[in-house]
């Protein structure tokens, strides 16, 4: 079990809070474009690094609300949880708490 | 169900050569995959120009983590055709290697907690038969007369409706299984080399030519990727993506007890799946942790909320104590069926995506693998689990039948 910072909550345990994979994977801006391959890049593939990982986490035993966290996969520490849509490449600077 | 003596431990088990500047085939990751592989290649195809190439120790990843669980009782054709041929080769796995590994047929319980379980079970059993797969829907009062020490009452949050039951399904002690593979694939000549990590391919154009180690550069006609949870890091070097996600699995152990339990129990619905080893220790499995995680190790509340369902179904095991939990890094795919096949890579071939499953598949999986390796084209059982079925969406939905939720 380890801890993880609701941007709006603050610092609650991990079985409060479900996850939700890859941060930043936008809806494709225009779906009938995309190829065969495109399609299975975008419904079937996510990064899957050993290290610095950017994901969705939601506080579903509290606030209920989705936020980003940048976490290690290997050691499992998060550097730090910031709001940002989705369709954000980047996470915003100065909004990590 | 005797308990069987433990054997004398042979005196000699592999060679630990250096490696040679060359080798015909080069296969990554000594689990029970990769020294299956290299077993069947040897065996299968002559090829024995091999190494197997472990970034650790022998079996230290999920090969020597898992519960064990051996069954073929997949919904779909294909799955039930890899699977079910994988288990032949466990009938005949101990004679063929010339070492005991404990493979006992104590039959496996698949348990129905809501009408949808029961429903999609029953299918389940007839998809089987129609694939010569033994299985057979039982009722609570049979699954009781199954596994005396179960539950069936209604007085707990998901009674028992049922369940499928699978007579051939077993387990077997799997560290041995991966020592008979290494022990025999090592008498015909495969290299067998722990502590050497690949940390890159080299290429000529879109051929690989070799591998890069922390012992040094070595050349390969072929490679073979059969690295479980850690394949993604490796067909990044590759230049190519699989859609994996690795996850913590995790299991424990509970002391010795007397033998009570003479079967293999599953659960999806209140994930816990037991079985009792042969010294005595009962064997339980935990789900997967939901984030991604290469740590081998999981989070506690994981194995609570698992504790607290076998509790419920096995009030017997409320007074045993835990002695001992693990993780393991497990590669899931999207549709919980394995990939096994070619890649984009000229001479690259992977074998990932087992997940959570993939023990039971030790056996088929290095016999397919190595027709591909040999042939450069899959063998018929293996075709259907090509790396491109995400891009024809040819998926095999296999969520129903593969044990933990993912
Ligand atoms: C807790 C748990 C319970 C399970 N229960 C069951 C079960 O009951 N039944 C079932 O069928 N399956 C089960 N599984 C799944 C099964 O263990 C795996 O699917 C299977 O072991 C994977 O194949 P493998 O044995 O080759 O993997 P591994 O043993 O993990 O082999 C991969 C090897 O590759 C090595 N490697 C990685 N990167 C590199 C590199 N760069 N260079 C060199 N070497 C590298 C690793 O060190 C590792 O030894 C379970 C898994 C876990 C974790
Ligand atoms: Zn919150």
């Amino acid at each position: 079990m380890f801890y993880i910072d609701c941007p709006h909550c603050g610092r609650r345990p991990e079985d409060e809070f479900a996850y939700g994979g890859q941060a930043h994977v936008a809806y494709p801006a225009d779906p009938s474009a995309l190829s065969d391959q495109e399609w299975a890049q975008y419904l079937f593939y996510r990064d899957n690094p050993k290290g610095s990982y950017r994901e969705r986490w939601v506080h579903s035993a509290g606030c209920r609300k989705w936020f980003n966290a940048v976490r290690d996969t290997h050691t499992y520490e998060i550097s730090s949880t910031y709001l940002g849509a989705p369709e954000l490449t980047d996470a915003p600077e100065g909004v990590t708490t | 169900m005797g308990q069987r003596e433990l054997p004398e431990h042979p005196s000699f088990l592999w060679h630990n050569p250096d490696p040679k500047p060359s080798y015909d085939v080069v296969i990554v990751g000594g689990g029970g995959h990769g020294l299956a592989t290299a077993y069947y290649l040897a065996k299968n195809h002559g090829i024995t120009n091999v190494a197997v190439l472990e970034r650790g120790w022998l079996a230290g990843g999920n090969m020597a983590r898992n519960t064990t669980i051996i069954r073929s009782n997949y919904l779909w054709d294909e799955s039930a055709a890899i699977y079910e041929h994988s288990l032949k080769l466990w009938e005949g796995l101990e004679e063929d290697l010339g070492y005991d590994i404990f493979f006992s047929q104590r039959g496996v319980l698949n348990l129905a907690h809501t009408l949808q379980d029961v429903r999609d079970s029953v299918r389940r059993v007839e998809a089987n038969r129609l694939n010569g797969v033994d299985a057979e829907w039982v009722t609570p009062e049979q699954v009781k007369e199954l596994c005396p020490i179960i539950n069936i009452g209604q007085d707990i949050r998901y009674p028992v409706m049922g369940g499928t039951y699978q007579p051939r399904a077993g387990i077997a002690k799997h560290d041995w299984v991966a020592w008979a593979y290494a022990r025999r694939a090592s008498e015909l000549g495969v290299d067998l080399i722990q502590n050497c990590e690949v940390t890159g391919f080299t290429m000529d154009g879109d051929r690989v030519t070799g591998v890069r180690t922390n012992r040094g550069d070595i050349k390969a006609g072929r490679v073979a990727l059969a690295a479980a949870g850690h394949t993604s890091t490796l067909t990044e070097m590759a230049g190519f993506r699989v859609p994996i996600q690795s996850h913590p699995l995790q299991a424990l152990v509970s002391e010795l007890h007397e033998i009570i339990h003479p079967t293999v129990v599953m659960s999806n619905h209140v994930h816990v799946y037991v079985s009792q080893a042969h010294k005595g220790e009962l064997v339980m499995g935990a789900g997967v942790d939901t984030y991604n995680g290469y740590g081998q190790r999981g989070s506690f509340h994981v194995i609570e909320h698992q504790m607290s369902a076998a509790v419920e179904l096995f009030p017997a095991f409320a007074r045993a104590h835990l002695l001992r939990t693990w993780g393991g890094i497990v590669d899931v795919t999207l549709d919980a069926s394995p990939i096994v096949g070619l890649t984009p890579v000229e001479g690259m071939y992977i074998d990932c995506g087992w997940g959570t499953g993939g023990f039971k598949a030790v056996p088929g999986a290095g016999f397919a693998l190595a027709h591909t390796i040999a042939h450069d084209e899959p063998h018929d059982l293996n075709r259907p689990f090509a790396l491109d079925r995400f891009v024809t969406g040819a998926l095999i939905d296999e969520h129903g039948a593969a044990a933990v939720a993912h």
